[in-house]
C-alpha cells in the first residue's frame, strides 16, 4: 500500500450569494465536506456535472480559492495552514492545468515567456539555464522549439494545451491538478493530449487529480474516481468497480446518460429521482474500497 | 430527385473572401435528407458543418458567400429565391435550433412570445392564438407547468429548459425540417440524454426530418439514421449509421471512431496524428493525407474522387477507388 501524497478532509467552501446593505445573502454550499486521498503516482478522478463543486474543490486544494473549512495535506503537511510565502514555495510541487487553452494563456506573451515565467518567479537558474530548460520543456510536451517565439494565437487548441502543460511542468511539480484539460479540444486531439499526460506521468512520476465531466475519459485514465453531486462526494472507489456496479442513484443516472457509440446497443436510461438522494447520508462501504452515500 | 427526398443539397460551395485567395469553408457538398429521416453531420471544429447549415438557410454573412450549388427543398431551389420568399421558408419550412440557447433567445422577451412570434410573423395565428399555441408547444417539449412558464424570461430557466424552449420555437410553425446545430454541446450529460430523448420523440410526433450537426459521434449513434462526415470543408464519407460505425471506409472516420475513449483503465487512446489543416493552406490532394496512416503517393497529388462503395455508402478516398465506380453526383 502506497502512502497518500495528498489528503483532503472535510473540505468545505461556502459562497454567499446576493445580499447587500439591508439584506442577508443566501449561502451556497459549493463544496460541502469533501474527503479523499490520492496515492503517489496515481491518477484520481473527480467527476460531476456543472455546479457539482469539482472545480472549486481543485481550486481550494491549491488555495486559488480559500476554503471555508477543512484540511488539505500534501506530503503530510497542512497546506491550509501555510503562510503566503510558504504557500508560494509549496506551489512549486503542486501545479494546475486549466480547461480553456484559449483564455488561460496571456495572449501578449510569447510561448517562450509563458513557459519561462514560473522559472523567473521562483528564481531558478541563469538566463542561459532557463533558455535551455524552456526548450527542453517544449520538446517534452511534443512541441517544436522552433516555435518558441510564437504567440498563443498562432498555435492550435491542442498545442496551446501543451504550452499550458509545459508551464505547469517547469517547476518539476510532483502533483498536478488537471481541470477539464481536454474538454475544449476536438476528439482526435483529445486523445493526443491524454496520451501525453499518461506518458509524462510515467516518465516524471507524477500524481494527478483529474477533474472531468466525461466519464468515458475518466474510465480510461483514472484508477480511482469520486463522483460529486451538489457539493458532496456521493460515490468513490475503483473506477472499474464503479462502472461495473454503481451504487448511488446519481452515479447510475450519470453512467446511463453516456452516449453509447454503437447504434445497435440497447439503451437503458436511468433517470434520477431527486427524492431518492438523501443529502445527509454518509459514505458507507458497499464493497471493499467502494464507498457510496446510500442508506 | 427521388419522391421521398425532402432536401437535396447539390454541389454547395461557400467561400469567405478574406485575404488574397478566398477560403473555401464548404467545398462541393452534396447530400439528401429523406422525409422522416435524421442525417447526422459530424466533424471537428472548422470542418464546415455549421457553415453548411447556415448556407442552406442563406444566413451566411459577408465576407462569407455561397459561391455555387443548389439547395432543393420542397421542389424549389432555396438559393434562387427572393429574400422575401426565403423569409417564408425560415421558420415555416425549416426550423433551426442553436447550440447556445442563452445566446439565441431574446433575454428581454417572455419565452411564450418568442415561441409564438414566428406564427404571428408567418400569419398563421393572432397574438392571442399564438400564446395558446406556445403553451401547447411548451407542454409538447415536456416543460412542467407550461401555463406559468410561458411568461418566464429565458434567464429564469435552466440550460436544459432553455434548449426545450428553443426546440418549441423551432417547431412552432410545424416545419417539415429542423436543423439542430450542436443542440446538446453546452449541456451536462444527463440533460443531454433528456434532450436527445425529446428530439427522438418530437421527430415522431411532428413527423420531422432532422439535420443534426455535432462533433460527438456518441450523439450521432443515439439519434441519426444516416451520417455524413466532414473534414476541411468536404464530406469525406456518407452512409447509414450502422455502416459508418461497423465498417467505416474513410481513414478519417476510422480514426475518429478509434479516438473515442472506450477501453479500460490505463490503456492508451488511439489518436490521429497531426492537426486539422488550416483552410488557407490546404494540401493540393486529399486534405486528410498528411495525417492519414494509409496514405499513398497519389493522395497528395489530386483530390480523391467520391467513390460509391455500395448503394447508400460513399467515401472520398482512393483506397476504395479500385473497388467502386465514381459516385457521379
Amino acid at each position: 500500500m502506497n502512502t497518500p501524497l495528498v489528503e483532503v478532509r472535510g473540505l468545505t467552501k461556502h459562497f454567499t450569494r446576493g445580499g447587500g446593505l439591508f439584506q442577508k445573502g443566501t449561502v451556497v454550499k459549493a463544496v460541502d465536506g469533501v474527503s479523499f486521498s490520492i496515492d503517489e503516482g496515481e491518477t484520481f478522478g473527480l467527476v460531476g456535472e456543472s455546479g457539482s463543486g469539482k472545480s472549486t474543490t481543485g481550486r481550494c486544494m491549491l488555495r486559488l480559492v480559500e476554503p471555508t473549512a477543512g484540511e488539505v495535506r500534501y506530503a503530510g503537511e497542512d497546506v491550509l495552514a501555510f503562510s503566503s510565502s510558504r504557500m508560494r514555495a509549496a506551489r512549486r510541487h503542486m501545479q494546475m492545468i486549466f480547461q480553456d487553452p484559449y483564455s488561460s494563456l496571456n495572449p501578449r506573451m510569447k510561448a517562450r515567456d509563458i513557459v519561462d515565467e514560473p522559472l523567473i518567479i521562483h528564481k531558478l537558474g541563469s538566463k542561459q539555464d532557463r533558455e535551455a530548460r524552456v526548450a527542453e520543456l517544449f520538446r517534452l510536451v511534443g512541441l517544436d522549439p522552433a516555435h518558441l517565439d510564437r504567440y498563443p494565437h498562432e498555435f492550435s487548441g491542442g498545442q496551446r494545451q501543451r504550452i499550458g502543460l509545459a508551464r505547469a511542468l517547469a517547476l518539476e511539480p510532483k502533483f498536478i491538478i488537471a481541470d477539464e484539460p481536454v474538454s475544449a479540444l476536438d476528439v482526435s486531439i483529445q486523445a493526443q493530449v491524454i496520451n501525453l499526460l499518461m506518458d509524462l506521468q510515467q516518465r516524471l512520476q507524477l500524481t494527478y487529480l483529474f477533474i472531468a465531466h466525461d466519464l468515458r475519459l475518466v474510465r480510461h485514465i483514472c484508477r480511482r474516481v469520486a463522483v460529486m453531486y451538489l457539493g458532496r462526494i456521493v460515490e468513490m472507489g475503483d473506477t472499474e468497480a464503479i462502472f461495473a456496479s454503481p451504487a448511488h442513484p446519481y452515479t447510475r443516472a450519470l453512467l446511463s446518460a453516456i452516449p453509447v457509440t454503437d447504434p445497435d446497443a440497447p439503451r437503458q436510461r436511468v433517470d434520477l429521482d431527486p427524492d431518492s438522494v438523501s443529502h445527509d447520508a454518509a459514505l458507507v462501504e458497499v464493497a471493499p474500497g467502494h464507498l457510496a452515500a446510500v442508506r | 430527385m427521388a419522391a421521398d427526398v425532402l432536401l437535396s443539397v447539390q454541389g454547395l460551395t461557400t467561400v469567405f473572401d478574406v485575404g488574397a485567395t478566398p477560403l473555401v469553408a464548404v467545398n462541393d457538398v452534396s447530400f439528401d435528407i429523406r422525409k422522416g429521416e435524421t442525417l447526422g453531420l459530424v466533424g471537428e471544429s472548422g470542418s464546415g458543418k455549421s457553415v453548411t447549415a447556415y448556407s442552406l438557410l442563406r444566413l451566411v454573412q459577408p465576407p462569407g458567400r455561397v459561391a455555387a450549388g443548389r439547395v432543393l427543398f420542397q421542389g424549389r431551389d432555396l438559393l434562387a429565391l427572393s429574400e422575401k420568399a426565403m423569409c417564408g421558408v425560415r421558420g415555416a419550412g425549416i426550423g433551426l435550433v442553436f447550440q447556445e440557447p442563452m445566446a439565441a433567445l431574446n433575454p428581454v422577451m417572455r419565452v411564450g412570445r418568442q415561441i409564438g412570434e414566428s406564427l404571428v410573423v408567418h400569419g398563421l395565428a393572432s397574438t392571442r392564438q399564438a400564446r395558446d399555441r406556445a403553451v401547447e408547444l411548451l407542454r409538447a417539449v415536456k416543460i412542467v407547468d407550461p401555463e406559468k412558464r410561458v411568461d418566464d424570461y429565458p434567464h429564469q430557466l435552466s440550460g436544459g429548459m432553455r434548449q426545450r424552449v428553443m426546440l418549441a420555437v423551432a417547431l412552432a410553425c410545424k416545419p417539415p425540417l429542423v436543423i439542430a446545430d450542436e443542440p446538446t454541446t453546452a449541456l451536462d450529460v444527463t440533460v443531454q440524454a433528456q434532450i436527445l430523448d425529446l428530439l427522438r420523440e418530437m421527430k415522431r410526433t411532428f413527423d420531422l426530418s432532422l439535420l443534426l450537426i455535432t462533433h460527438d459521434l456518441g450523439v450521432i449513434a443515439e439519434v441519426a439514421d444516416r451520417v455524413a462526415v466532414m473534414y476541411a470543408g468536404r464530406i469525406v464519407e456518407e452512409g447509414p449509421v450502422r455502416t459508418i460505425f461497423r465498417a467505416p471506409a474513410h481513414p478519417y472516420t476510422q480514426g475518429l471512431l478509434a479516438s473515442i475513449p472506450h477501453g479500460r483503465t490505463g490503456e492508451r487512446l488511439v489518436a490521429i496524428d497531426g492537426v486539422v489543416p488550416n483552410l488557407a493552406h490546404l494540401p493540393p490532394g486529399c486534405a486528410f493525407a498528411p495525417r492519414c496512416p494509409s496514405r499513398l503517393a497519389e493522395c497528395e497529388r489530386a483530390v480523391p474522387p467520391d467513390v460509391r462503395i455500395d448503394e447508400d455508402h460513399r467515401a472520398r478516398c482512393v483506397l476504395h477507388a479500385a473497388a467502386g465506380a465514381g459516385a457521379g453526383r
